[in-house]
């Protein structure tokens, strides 16, 4: 009792940890590590720059070049294409999060937060949030040059909101992916490459071009990976056209691929963190 | 539960594979007091340190921290316990105050509180200047006293600092020392890490040597000067070979060119310079003084002499 006095006397001020309820202090950790995560893209603006220019770039590039000779049936080939591509983009835009989440464990930091009382997973929910935040500003850029030239999609609120929320959902998976590859990840040079996986899959998928000429094998494949499936829901939904089951189907996918890549990331990241 | 000890450990063991990193290592750091853990690399002294602040099991042995349990309360244990690791662990580009502040904010300090508390910090650590620039363009002293102005955020009772000074210049090695020499003013419990005598014998009020996972030595520094004999006579050599027979011959500890041996008598240093003479070798400089702790060192680790 008198030792704790005698340092309170010293003249520093010891500030009280408050014992709240263990729910808000882990929301309070999750409001302060994605405020982190968001203070990061605007000190490193060439990190957003590099993460919206190269979808922008293939948008510019199909859409002017490649575009007149590919043939989409029942649509403009411009409308066929930003969808898929605004999936591209979110997955382009993981990669910088994979290596965020590798260097944090490796320079110490994560060392540093397990030390503390608070909730180590709020470190991934950071990256996940902001990385989300990140999509968002290069899916508003992405839609406004596409409508500059000449997307006209033939979708309703509804089908918008649709595609929108399945676009949150998907890139919630995204990132949660980009997480656990960035846990995975033994260096931070190591994890530069496996976010190129998230650079790559999606563009075997319908982005680019319609399935329907593909040789056998390779459509089956590319016709049922989660990309094409959320790009199909996707780009029926904002062009109004036969949706079917798809919407579902990429709800079932992404939802499920969110909640094992949430779970997978948390376990490794939490083993990682113990050393 | 108050025992005198702000840090006891008895008995930890931990080992990766076949490779037994800690052989049973026993530490006791009364309250208030600062206690280096002196070792060369590899020694365990980061492996104890990861143990008693909560951030690797160890595969036997108990550690209490003030009284809690670090394997059943670490909780507890984590809101009484600030840590600087040899990262510094600080977000590159945040800057100094945002560091603290977002630091602070993870301890769960109220938001006004939170900046505050950096403020006094920065203040105390001399970056008042430094607050508003990304630390990545910080010196290696400047991250270092970020670094441990975080741990002290909220003034915890015991503070691990593990090779505090490691990696920085003499000037910022001493502004490291005067802080952390008035957090033990102001009764703070330190638990240092160091592959540095001097810093061990500047600081510390106890020392264990520690050497392959074991603990070799305890005492103050006095005390374990006094181990290794009241005096040290220093020869030197022309050469390191001369050196390693005047080793052999005298059972003194070898360092490059130089052997110490232990003197408790007068008379010995007669007998100890007949050795050396009848054994036909020739010796440059010579010099009679209070061992050092280099001395217990290298008398106490069995890396001395042979491998170094």
């Amino acid at each position: 009792m008198t030792q704790t006095l005698s340092r309170e006397s010293e003249g520093t001020r010891i500030p009280e940890v408050p014992s709240r309820a263990p729910i808000s202090l882990v929301l309070s950790d999750f409001r302060v590590l994605i405020g982190r995560n968001i203070k990061h893209i605007t000190r490193n603006p060439e990190m957003l720059l590099q993460a919206v220019s190269l979808p922008i770039v293939l948008l510019l590039l199909f859409r002017f070049m490649f575009g007149p000779a590919i043939n989409v049936t029942g649509m403009a080939y411009i409308d066929y294409l930003l969808p898929g591509l605004l999936a591209v983009s979110i997955g382009f835009n993981s990669t910088s999060t994979v290596v965020g989440v590798a260097s944090d464990l490796t320079n110490g930091l994560v060392e540093r937060f397990r030390s503390m009382p608070m909730s180590a997973p709020a470190v991934l929910v950071g990256h996940v949030v902001a990385g989300m935040l990140r999509s968002l500003v290069s899916f508003v850029i992405m839609v406004a040059i596409g409508f500059a030239i000449g997307f006209r999609p033939g979708g309703g609120l509804l089908g918008w909101l649709g595609a929108i929320g399945l676009l949150v959902l998907f890139s919630a998976g995204v990132f949660w992916l980009a997480v656990l590859l960035g846990s995975v990840a033994k260096t931070v040079e190591g994890a530069g490459g496996l976010g190129m996986i998230l650079v790559f899959v999606p563009y075997a998928s319908s982005a680019l071009v319609p399935t329907a000429q593909m040789p056998g094998v390779l459509r089956v494949i590319v016709d049922n990976q989660p990309f094409t499936v959320l790009m199909d829901a996707v780009r029926a939904l904002m062009n109004g056209t036969e949706v079917g089951g798809t919407a579902w189907l990429a709800l079932v996918w992404w939802g499920a691929i969110t909640a094992l890549a949430a779970y997978l990331a948390t376990r490794k990241f939490r083993r990682r963190a113990k050393g | 539960m108050v025992t005198g000890y702000a840090i006891e450990a008895r008995g930890l063991r931990k080992s990766y594979g076949d490779v037994d990193v800690l052989e049973g290592v026993d530490l006791s750091v009364e309250r208030g007091t600062m206690f280096a853990l002196l070792g060369p690399n590899g020694a365990g002294k980061t492996t104890t340190v990861r143990i008693l602040s909560t951030l690797l099991e160890a595969d036997g042995g108990t550690v209490t921290v003030n009284g809690h349990d670090v394997a059943g309360r670490t909780r507890k244990v984590r809101e009484q316990i600030g840590l600087t690791g040899q990262d510094t662990a600080v977000d590159e580009l945040l800057t100094g105050r945002e560091n603290l502040e977002m630091m602070a904010r993870l301890f769960h300090l109220p938001t006004a509180k939170a900046k505050t508390r950096a403020v006094e910090l920065l203040a105390q650590f001399d970056l008042v200047e430094a607050a508003d620039r990304p630390v990545k363009t910080y010196s290696g002293g400047m991250r270092r006293r970020l670094d441990l102005a975080i741990s002290l955020i909220t003034a915890p009772p015991v503070l691990f600092l593990d090779e505090p000074t490691t990696g920085l210049d003499p000037r910022s090695r001493a502004a490291m020392w005067d802080a952390i020499r008035e957090l033990l003013d102001g009764g703070t419990t330190i638990l240092l890490t160091t592959q540095y005598l001097d810093e061990a014998d500047q600081l510390a009020d106890r020392i264990a040597v520690i050497d392959k996972g074991r603990v070799v030595a305890e005492g103050t520094a006095g005390e374990l000067k006094r181990q290794v004999g009241t005096e040290r006579l220093k020869l030197t050599f022309a050469g390191a070979a001369e050196a390693e027979r005047a080793h052999r011959i005298t059972g003194g500890v070898r360092a490059d060119e130089t052997v110490s041996v232990a003197i408790d008598h007068s008379a010995q240093v007669r007998r100890v310079l007949n050795q050396v003479a009848d054994g036909g070798l020739e010796i440059t400089g010579l010099d009679l003084s209070e061992p050092t702790l280099d001395d217990v060192f290298h008398t106490l680790t069995s890396t001395a002499g042979e491998n170094r």
